[in-house]
C-alpha cells in the first residue's frame, strides 16, 4: 500500500509542477475572467436589444398634467412589479388635425410606438397594433387606475423592515446552493477536458512504458488525479479569493452582506472545497478512465463533446434537489455517486444537518476508489493489452506488439 | 555505485509463458532461465516476440497462460525498486530537465528524488552530458536523449538491468559506449537482458542467449554452446584441382572464391590433413575456424530468420 501511495506521489509530484510551473496555468488562472467579460458584453448589447424589442412605447397625447399623474403612476407600477420592461410613457402635446398626428406617430421609428394614448385620464382610449386585454392594454389600465385613485407619492401600506424572515432565507438560501450547484459544474466542466487528455502525454511521448513497468497503473491513475486535483485547488483558491476580494470593494459591507447558509459561510465553504474535490474525483476518475482509451488527440476531442452532454444531464439530475432536498429524486441524485457532491452542496446551503455529509463523503471516496479500480484495470486490458484471454464479446481488436 | 551483492541462482524465470493478441500467438511457451549476474542476449528477428516477452516478464502485461519470477519475486512490480528498463520506444517529458528526466525514472523505482538528482549530475558529468543537466529534453540531439533514458535505467543501481533493442538508434561511438557500459554494470554484479536483431552484439556481449523465432524459443543456453552445435569449419586452398585428396573432403563442400568450404569431419583434422597429402592435394593454406553466432543462428532458427536480422548497424 505504501508502494501505491510513494509511486502515486511520484507522478502526482511530476504532473502538479509541469502543470503549475508552466505558462500556460496563467490562462487556466484566468480562464473564468473570459466567460466573466465576454457574458458582460454580450449581456448588456442582449440587455439593450431586448430592452428596445420587448418594452412597448406608447405616446401619449394629452395634456401635461394628465401625463405627469400617468408618468408617476407608470414608475410606480414598474417598481412594484420589479419589472423595467413595463410600457414606456412618451408625451406628445395635441395637434390641431388630430387624425394626422396619430398617423404621423404610429408610423414613427424613433421611437418605435406601438400605440397611441388619446383622451387623457378622463377617457383614455388605445389605438395601436395591440389587443384588448394583451399585455400593453393591460399595463396602460394599471397604469391609468394608479394615476385616477392614488397621488404618486401616496404610500397605502406603511412599512416595518426586519432583518430577515423565514421566507426571505429560504429563497437566499436557494439561491446560495443554486450559485454552489453551478460553481462547481463550471469549474468540474472546466477540467473535464483536462482530464480526458491526462494520459496522452505519457502515451504519446511512449514513457508510458517506463511508468508500466516501474509502477502499478491504479497508482499512475491516482497520481495523476490528485495532480490535478491539486492544481485545481489551486486554481479554485484564487478565485474564490479574487471573488471575495471583489465583493468586498464593490459591494457595500461585503462578504458579511451575502446570505449565509444553513451551515454557516465556514462551514459551507469548506464543504465546498471538500465537495469540489469529490466531484472532480469522481467525474475525472470516469474521464480518465474514458480517455486513457483514446490515443490522439483528436479521439480525446471527438470524446470531449458526449462526456459534456454527460455532465449537462448529471447536473440537471443534481439540480432537482434544490428546495426540496428530501424528496424522492433529491434523495436518489444524492445516492447517485455522480450526481452525489452537487447535490450534498446544495444540502449543506439549505439543511443545517452535519452527519448527512459524513456518510456522502465517504459513500463518495468509496466510489473514487471503485471507478479508479476499474479504470486501471481497463487501462492495462484495452491499452496495455493484459491478461489472459476474455470472452469475446468484451475484447477489443488487438494487434501485436512489436517485437 | 555501490550494489548489494547479487543472490546466486537465477534471476529471472519464465515457465510455459503464452501471450494471444487476438488470433495471433504472440509468445509461444516460452520458457528459459537467466542466471544471476549474466549478460543474457535475446536475439531474433523483428516480430519475432521479443519485446512483448520482455513487457511480461517485466509485468508491464500479464501473460494469457505460464508465469514468470523476477529475483524471487512472483509478481514483477515487488521488484521493481531493483529492475531498471529501457523500452524499445524510448520516451521521455519533452520539456523535462536532463537531470530532472534521470532522477525522474530513479523516483519512479523508490529512489528519493535529491539523491537522484546527485547521481544524475554525476552521471552525466561521466558521460560527457554536464552542460546539457539543466537542459529541457526537447533541446537534446536523440543520441542524448537515449544515453540520458539510459542514465535513468541505471540511476537507481538495479539488480537486474533490462534493454530492449537498446543499440537501435546510435552510432558507432554511442554503441561502443553502451557496450562498455553493459559489461561495467554486468562486472558490478548486475544481471543484464537486452534483445537485439543484431548478432554481432551479442556475440561480443553476452555469456547467454536464447534465440527466439515465431515467438517460441528455439535455443537457449551458453553462446559457447550454441557454437558449439555445428562442427568447425574448414576452408582449404589446393594447388591441385582434382585428384584422390577430392574423396577427403565431404560431398557437399562448396566453392567459395578459389577456397573449399567444409564441415570438419567427425575424425577431425589429423585424418583429413593425412588423407590430402596423401591424396596429393597441394595444400596452399588450410584454416579450422570456430563457427560464429550467425552460423549457430541460421542453423538454429532457418535461414529465413536469418535473413531478416540484421547486421550490424553502420557508424551514423
Amino acid at each position: 500500500m505504501m508502494r501505491r501511495l510513494r509511486s502515486a506521489f511520484v507522478i502526482a509530484r511530476r504532473d502538479f509542477s509541469a502543470t503549475v510551473l508552466s505558462k500556460t496555468f496563467l490562462f487556466f488562472l484566468l480562464g473564468p475572467l473570459f466567460p466573466l467579460l465576454l457574458g458582460g458584453a454580450f449581456g448588456s448589447i442582449g440587455a439593450r436589444v431586448a430592452s428596445q424589442t420587448q418594452t412597448p412605447v406608447v405616446a401619449v397625447i394629452s395634456s401635461p398634467a394628465d401625463f405627469a399623474r400617468m408618468s408617476a403612476a407608470r414608475d410606480r407600477v414598474a417598481t412594484a412589479l420589479g419589472d423595467p420592461n413595463v410600457a414606456k410613457l412618451v408625451y406628445y402635446a395635441p395637434e390641431r388635425d388630430a387624425a394626422a398626428q396619430q398617423r404621423r406617430l404610429l408610423a414613427s421609428t424613433d421611437p418605435p410606438i406601438r400605440a397611441l394614448l388619446i383622451g387623457g385620464l378622463a377617457a383614455p382610449h388605445l389605438v395601436g397594433a395591440v389587443d384588448a386585454g394583451g399585455p400593453t392594454s393591460g399595463q396602460m389600465d394599471l397604469i391609468l387606475s394608479t394615476a385616477r385613485e392614488h397621488h404618486p407619492s401616496e404610500e397605502l401600506i406603511s412599512v416595518t423592515k426586519v432583518e430577515k424572515s423565514n421566507g426571505s432565507l429560504v429563497r437566499d438560501r436557494q439561491m446560495t446552493a443554486q450559485i454552489g450547484q453551478v460553481g462547481l459544474f463550471f469549474l468540474t466542466l472546466m477540467l473535464s477536458t483536462m482530464l480526458l487528455s491526462q494520459l496522452i502525454e505519457e502515451k504519446s511521448n511512449k514513457i508510458i512504458e517506463v511508468i508500466a513497468a516501474a509502477v502499478p497503473i491504479d497508482s499512475l491513475f491516482v497520481g495523476k488525479l490528485f495532480a490535478m486535483l491539486a492544481a485545481s485547488v489551486v486554481g479554485v483558491v484564487v478565485w474564490i479569493s479574487a471573488g471575495a476580494l471583489l465583493i468586498q470593494l464593490v459591494k457595500t459591507g461585503g462578504v458579511q452582506t451575502l446570505p449565509p447558509p444553513a451551515v454557516g459561510w465556514p462551514g459551507f465553504l469548506a464543504l465546498a472545497i471538500l465537495y469540489f474535490g469529490m466531484n472532480y474525483l469522481l467525474l475525472g476518475a470516469v474521464f480518465l478512465t474514458i480517455g486513457a482509451q483514446a490515443s490522439t488527440v483528436r479521439e480525446v476531442q471527438t470524446m470531449s463533446m458526449p462526456v459534456t452532454f454527460g455532465q449537462v444531464l448529471i447536473f440537471g439530475f443534481a439540480a432537482t434537489a434544490i428546495g426540496s432536498a428530501n424528496a424522492p429524486e433529491a434523495i436518489a441524485a444524492a445516492i447517485f455517486p455522480l450526481s452525489s457532491p452537487m447535490v450534498m452542496l446544495a444540502r449543506a446551503a439549505e439543511d443545517p444537518a452535519w452527519w448527512p455529509h459524513l456518510a456522502a463523503l465517504v459513500w463518495q471516496a468509496l466510489w473514487v476508489a471503485v471507478i479508479l479500480k476499474v479504470g486501471a484495470r481497463m487501462f492495462r486490458k484495452t491499452v496495455l493489452k493484459s491478461g489472459p484471454r476474455t470472452r469475446r464479446w468484451f475484447r477489443r481488436s488487438e494487434k501485436p506488439s512489436a517485437a | 555505485m555501490l550494489r548489494q551483492a547479487q543472490h546466486q541462482g537465477i534471476a529471472v524465470e519464465a515457465v510455459d509463458l503464452v501471450k494471444d493478441f487476438d488470433k495471433t500467438r504472440a509468445v509461444d511457451g516460452v520458457s528459459l532461465a537467466v542466471p544471476a549476474g549474466t549478460i543474457y542476449g535475446l536475439l531474433g528477428p523483428n516480430g519475432a516476440g521479443k519485446t512483448t516477452m520482455l513487457r511480461i516478464l517485466l509485468g508491464i502485461i500479464d501473460p494469457s497462460s505460464g508465469s514468470r519470477r523476477i529475483l524471487g519475486h512472483e509478481r514483477p512490480l515487488d521488484a521493481a525498486s531493483q529492475v531498471g528498463y529501457l523500452p524499445e520506444e524510448r520516451g521521455l517529458y519533452p520539456a523535462m530537465h536532463a537531470r530532472d528526466a534521470i532522477a525522474f525514472i530513479g523516483a519512479l523505482r523508490g529512489l528519493p528524488l535529491r539523491e537522484g538528482r546527485r547521481r544524475a549530475d554525476q552521471l552525466l558529468k561521466e558521460h560527457g552530458l554536464a552542460d546539457w543537466a539543466k537542459k529541457p529534453i526537447r533541446n537534446l540531439s536523440k543520441g542524448m536523449a537515449q544515453t540520458v533514458q539510459l542514465l535513468g535505467t541505471i540511476i537507481h543501481g538495479p539488480r537486474l538491468i533490462v534493454l530492449d533493442e537498446p543499440f537501435a538508434g546510435l552510432d558507432a561511438i554511442n554503441q561502443g559506449r553502451l557496450e562498455d557500459l553493459i559489461r561495467r554494470e554486468a562486472k558490478s554484479g548486475a544481471t543484464i537482458i537486452f534483445s537485439t536483431h543484431v548478432i554481432a552484439h551479442a556475440e561480443r556481449l553476452c555469456e547467454r542467449i536464447a534465440i527466439i523465432a515465431k515467438g517460441k524459443v528455439a535455443f537457449e543456453g551458453r553462446v559457447d554452446e550454441a557454437r558449439g552445435r555445428l562442427r568447425p569449419i574448414v576452408r582449404l586452398r589446393t594447388r591441385a584441382s582434382e585428384g584422390p585428396w577430392r574423396s577427403a573432403i565431404p560431398q557437399d563442400a562448396r566453392r567459395e572464391s578459389d577456397e573449399w568450404v567444409f564441415e570438419l569431419p567427425e575424425g577431425g583434422p589429423e585424418p583429413l590433413l593425412k588423407a590430402l597429402i596423401d591424396g596429393g592435394a597441394g595444400i596452399e593454406t588450410l584454416a579450422i575456424e570456430r563457427p560464429g553466432l550467425h552460423d549457430a543462428f541460421v542453423a538454429i532458427a532457418g535461414d529465413s530468420a536469418a535473413a531478416a536480422m540484421g547486421v550490424e548497424e553502420p557508424a551514423k
